[in-house]
């Protein structure tokens, strides 16, 4: 065993824990990390940048403070990555494209201000599927992210960075954006828990946009204990996001509880019906019968509209897109192409050449959504679409305290395994993107591993529930885990065969 | 034929807020280029608008102000096209829920008056201004990115360029009564885009062309004059007029072709997800409401009422809120409104206008507004009293409100300081008469011959002997007396 493995084994608890206890400082914890990442991310490539000396010297700062007993927040002292789509003041941000690759942030995003404030040192930037659009990582400019369970798999996307960094012990928390499914996928196929708040929970100031009204931050950590920690920190009002929303409660901490008496979840019919891979359904009944152990009372629901949410997804999500990335014309910043005659050659060749396949396509099909004569049929439509499942699920969560279903039809698949079938691809986003659409919070809970074609994969349920429930969701996870994953924490690559750096 | 154009405008005000729509920084005008802005306003990665409620509060009003249907709630959307000067490569505008509606104003024209219909209101943000430069290529100043705009769009009611430009100042008047813009058209805060068809009376209307960003009330007027000219000369030849955008070239005073319809942008409107929907209650349109202070179709009614003034005289003088608020201070003052309404269209604007000339053609700003007059309305008074009371002569009026101009004087003290009140008194006038017929018998006898024109040069005679300080009625009739009793 190396010497980084048992810190970067430690939950974000235990950290804060062994931090408030004098047995370990933020230097040492961040120093493990750095050697973890110099030890494994050249296999798996979960980081676009590593920022050891500034992690380093704010790791030092944060030690200081707590000799003096000056701590910032909980959390001071414990290294954090991001996802490389949030903003970081004077280091570059590439959302993993060519288009950004020499961009400087001029400013902090609100979230890199909140974990500054927090005291808590920056480790880096993650890889992604380029501008967030994607489900492997495989559309990152700058190469492809590997899962830590196993080498020849994707990690999913687009946040697979953010996942595979956390799963293999690089970082015992990251940020990702999620406007999809873009963390509750990824930590699903990499084994580890991920939150999609609320829209509006997190502010999404400097976060480079994606879909504006289905973006949301969120964290991927061990534990669900663990992001219900960071969610303290980096959720709350912001008067720089207008969709920033105050209603939502400020307090994610866990209520602990042994029991899920009294709690009701509702499985939608819809979701467990072709499409879903039989392994898959299996370890999601299986979790099932063991939230009803613990005492919960499982329900059958029926969301009709989730026919309509893929395509109104595509629709939203690319229209909104093909209207952010406009912005990356190759005049103020970013990508220029180096030849060209006139202004309509600048703008043509620059983005032909700055964006991928992915994003092109995208653009594309947002514009042609949004063009005159199509707008009804496409737009408009996917509006109304999103407009009925918002109704339908608010009518559900009457009846009970969380929605359960898989994450993902399926588990990690492998690199190049779908990169030729766009539309396989965007299948896979089916039971993820109704918490986007409809703006509710939902996180996804490793809740076993099945065996796929020789290697032992780890599968997500996704819960999610209503507006002002991540706390309520946060307690049943964490006391699903307690129950179900004592080994929470334990680096996945030794508890599955052969290992992930091989 | 008799070939009829049928107008309409779109006007975009910015509006004189502190900050800009969507972000702190300060909307002013003619800061160092590049100095106010901020990831917002320059469209930077992951940066995110947030709505100034002054905005809304100032386009509520000049809603108000013209008659229109302000709605509880508006929307904004994305308006989506290229162009260097817009950073995010798309404006947010208000295409589908803009705050008002339905709305009018009253013109005169020398056809009497005439309403004109005011189809919508709109909040928008201005783009950035690129200032092309043989060293540099083009460059882009972004200060104005995001500076608040609100854009009048008319119904097609006017049939002349009359009309047109009497509308654009009744809107510049009403804006400025409000305080919501300075609608300066030389600083760009007031602009207006010209939809110009011809047709028979009792025909449908024509093809339209559209004629973007014209910066005068002269250019307007004379655009939609070249504009009438070649659509007429178009149909009678046979040719069409298409759907398109032309350019008006000040130089040639003729239109040419910018853009076809074919090859316009589809700007792809969608509600901008950015931004809540935005909301003004019962007790909010009525606080606004409350604000809007007596407007110049008012006041013109109540100069021609209490002061007597014609329509015309009334119309010029509520033209800004200025300078009919300069107007009221004054006529309070003085003895007689009419003579200081005469003053003010008369030398008053000569010498403002003469000014800004002056200043444009050394390429400097004009001064506008009040500060452009550096006469108290109190003095101007005293100076209209010493005119009617006859104590000065009108040249010499001339002169004292010269210096006036120069350093606001008192005029009453500065006349008696260097003399220059007039001489009525019989005995001066009477001997100055008298050295002028004997010093020009020629001019005399020429009169005596029946060439009464000469009268006028010897009374330019006569009143050069009193150094232009004779009260001219009294002289003009000694003068007069004398020559009728040699004949």
């Amino acid at each position: 065993m190396k010497d980084y493995q048992t810190i970067c084994a430690m939950t974000v608890k235990a950290l804060v824990d062994a931090l408030e206890s004098g047995a370990l400082t933020s230097v040492a914890i961040t120093q493990a990390c750095l050697d973890s990442i110099a030890d494994q991310d050249q296999a798996i490539h979960a980081f676009l940048a590593v920022y050891s000396q500034s992690a380093l010297a704010e790791a030092a700062k944060s030690d200081e403070r707590r000799k003096s007993g000056k701590t910032l927040s909980k959390l001071d002292g414990v290294p954090v990555a991001l996802k490389d789509n949030m903003l970081v003041k004077g280091t570059v941000c590439t959302c993993a494209s060519k288009m950004l690759q020499d961009f400087v942030s001029p400013y902090d995003a609100t979230v890199t201000e909140k974990i500054k404030a927090a005291g808590m040192p920056i480790l880096g930037k993650l890889n992604m599927d380029e501008y967030a659009m994607g489900s492997s990582n495989e559309n990152s400019a700058f190469g492809v992210c590997r899962n830590p369970w196993a080498m020849q798999r994707v990690p999913g996307g687009s946040s697979g960075g953010v996942a595979a960094a956390v799963a293999a012990g690089m970082v015992p928390v990251a940020l990702g954006s999620d406007t999809g499914g873009s963390i509750r996928q990824p930590a699903s196929f990499c084994g580890v828990t991920g939150v999609k708040p609320a829209y509006g929970t997190v502010s999404r100031y400097g976060l480079v946009a994606f879909g504006s009204s289905l973006d949301q931050i969120g964290p991927i950590a061990k534990t669900a204990e663990d992001t219900a920690l960071i969610m303290e920190i980096i959720a709350g009002y912001d008067m720089h996001d207008a969709t920033s929303d105050s209603t939502i409660p400020a307090d994610f901490a866990i209520i602990p509880s042994h029991t899920l008496e009294g709690k009701i979840i509702g499985m939608p019919t819809e979701c467990f019906g072709e499409g879903l891979s039989p392994s898959v359904n299996k370890a999601i009944q299986n979790a099932a019968k063991q939230l009803k152990s613990l005492g919960a009372k499982i329900i059958e629901v029926s969301i009709p509209s989730i026919r309509y949410a893929l395509s109104a997804y595509y629709v939203l999500s690319s229209a909104e897109a093909s209207s952010n990335l406009a912005r990356f014309d190759g005049i103020r910043y970013g990508y220029r192409t180096e030849h060209y005659a006139d202004l309509d050659e600048l703008y043509r060749k620059s983005r032909e050449e700055g964006f991928g396949l992915e994003v092109k396509r995208r653009i594309m099909l947002g514009t042609f959504a949004l063009s005159s004569g199509y707008q009804d049929q496409y737009y408009l439509k996917a509006q109304q679409a999103r407009d009925l499942l918002r109704h339908e699920y608010l009518e559900v969560l009457e009846s009970c305290d969380a929605v359960l279903t898989p994450v993902a039809p399926t588990v990690a698949f492998r690199l190049g395994d779908k990169t030729d079938d766009p539309m396989e691809m965007y299948m896979g986003d089916l039971y993820t993107v109704t918490a986007n659409l409809t703006g509710l919070p939902a996180m996804s809970v490793p809740c076993g591993h099945v065996e796929d074609d020789g290697d032992l994969l780890p599968v997500g349920m996704s819960l999610l529930g209503a507006k002002d429930s991540l706390q309520t969701l946060l307690s049943i996870a964490d006391t699903y885990e307690k129950h179900f994953r004592p080994n929470a924490g334990i680096r996945p690559y030794e508890q599955c065969n052969g290992g992930a750096v091989r | 034929m008799n070939w009829e154009m049928v107008i309409g405008l779109e006007t975009h005000v910015e509006l004189q807020t502190e900050s800009k729509v969507f972000c702190s920084c300060r909307a002013e005008f003619g800061a160092q280029p590049n100095t106010n802005v901020c990831p917002v306003c320059m469209g930077l990665p992951g940066a995110l608008p947030v709505f100034n409620e002054q905005v809304l509060h100032y386009a509520a009003k000049a809603g108000f102000a013209l008659n229109c249907n302000v709605h509880h709630r508006s929307r904004f959307d994305r308006k989506n096209y290229f162009y260097p000067d817009l950073p995010k490569a798309y404006q947010i505008s208000q295409f589908y829920k803009p705050i008002c509606e339905n709305g009018w104003l009253s013109v005169q024209t020398s056809q009497g008056e005439k309403k004109i219909g005011i189809t919508r209101i709109h909040i928008e943000e201005d783009a950035g201004k690129l200032l092309h430069d043989e060293k540099n290529g083009t460059l882009l100043d972004m200060n104005r990115c995001g500076v608040p705009l609100i854009e009048i769009v008319s119904e097609p009611d006017m049939r002349s360029a009359e009309e047109a430009v009497a509308y654009l100042r009744k809107i510049r008047a009403i804006l400025t009564y409000i305080g919501v813009s300075d609608c300066r058209m030389n600083e760009g805060s007031l602009r207006c885009d010209v939809n110009l068809s011809i047709h028979q009376p009792g025909e449908p209307f024509g093809i339209r062309t559209e004629m973007k960003n014209l910066n005068s009330f002269q250019s307007v007027e004379r655009a939609i004059k070249a504009e009438y000219e070649r659509q007429i000369a178009a149909l009678e030849s046979g040719e069409e007029v298409v759907q398109e955008t032309r350019r008006y070239d000040q130089k040639t005073g003729k239109t040419s072709s910018m853009r076809r319809k074919e090859n316009s942008s589809d700007y792809r409107y969608f509600p901008d997800p950015d931004l809540p929907e935005v909301r003004l209650t019962d007790d909010q349109m009525n606080a606004i409401k409350a604000e809007i202070p007596v407007l110049p179709d008012a006041r013109r009614e109540a100069y021609m009422q209490d002061y007597g003034l014609t329509a015309y005289a009334a119309e010029q003088l509520t033209s800004e809120r200025w300078i009919a608020d300069y107007f009221e201070k004054a006529a309070k003052a003085a003895k007689s409104p009419v003579s200081i309404a005469n003053l003010l269209q008369g030398e008053v604007f000569a010498i403002l206008s003469a000014k800004a000339a002056e200043a444009e053609k050394e390429g400097l700003a004009a001064v506008e507004g009040v500060e452009s007059l550096p006469i108290t309305p109190e003095h101007l008074a005293k100076l209209s009293d010493l005119l009617v009371d006859g104590r000065v002569n009108s040249s010499t009026g001339k002169k004292i409100l010269a210096e006036m101009f120069a350093s606001d004087c008192e005029p009453e003290a500065y006349a008696q300081e260097h003399s220059l009140f007039a001489v009525s008194d019989d005995a001066v006038l009477s001997k100055a008469v008298e050295t002028v017929l004997a010093q020009n018998t020629d001019m005399v006898d020429s009169y005596k011959k029946g060439k009464v024109t000469v009268e006028r040069a010897l009374m330019g005679k006569a009143m050069a002997m009193t150094k232009g300080k004779a009260d001219p009625e009294r002289l003009s009739a000694l003068l007069h007396d004398a020559l009728e009793q040699l004949v």
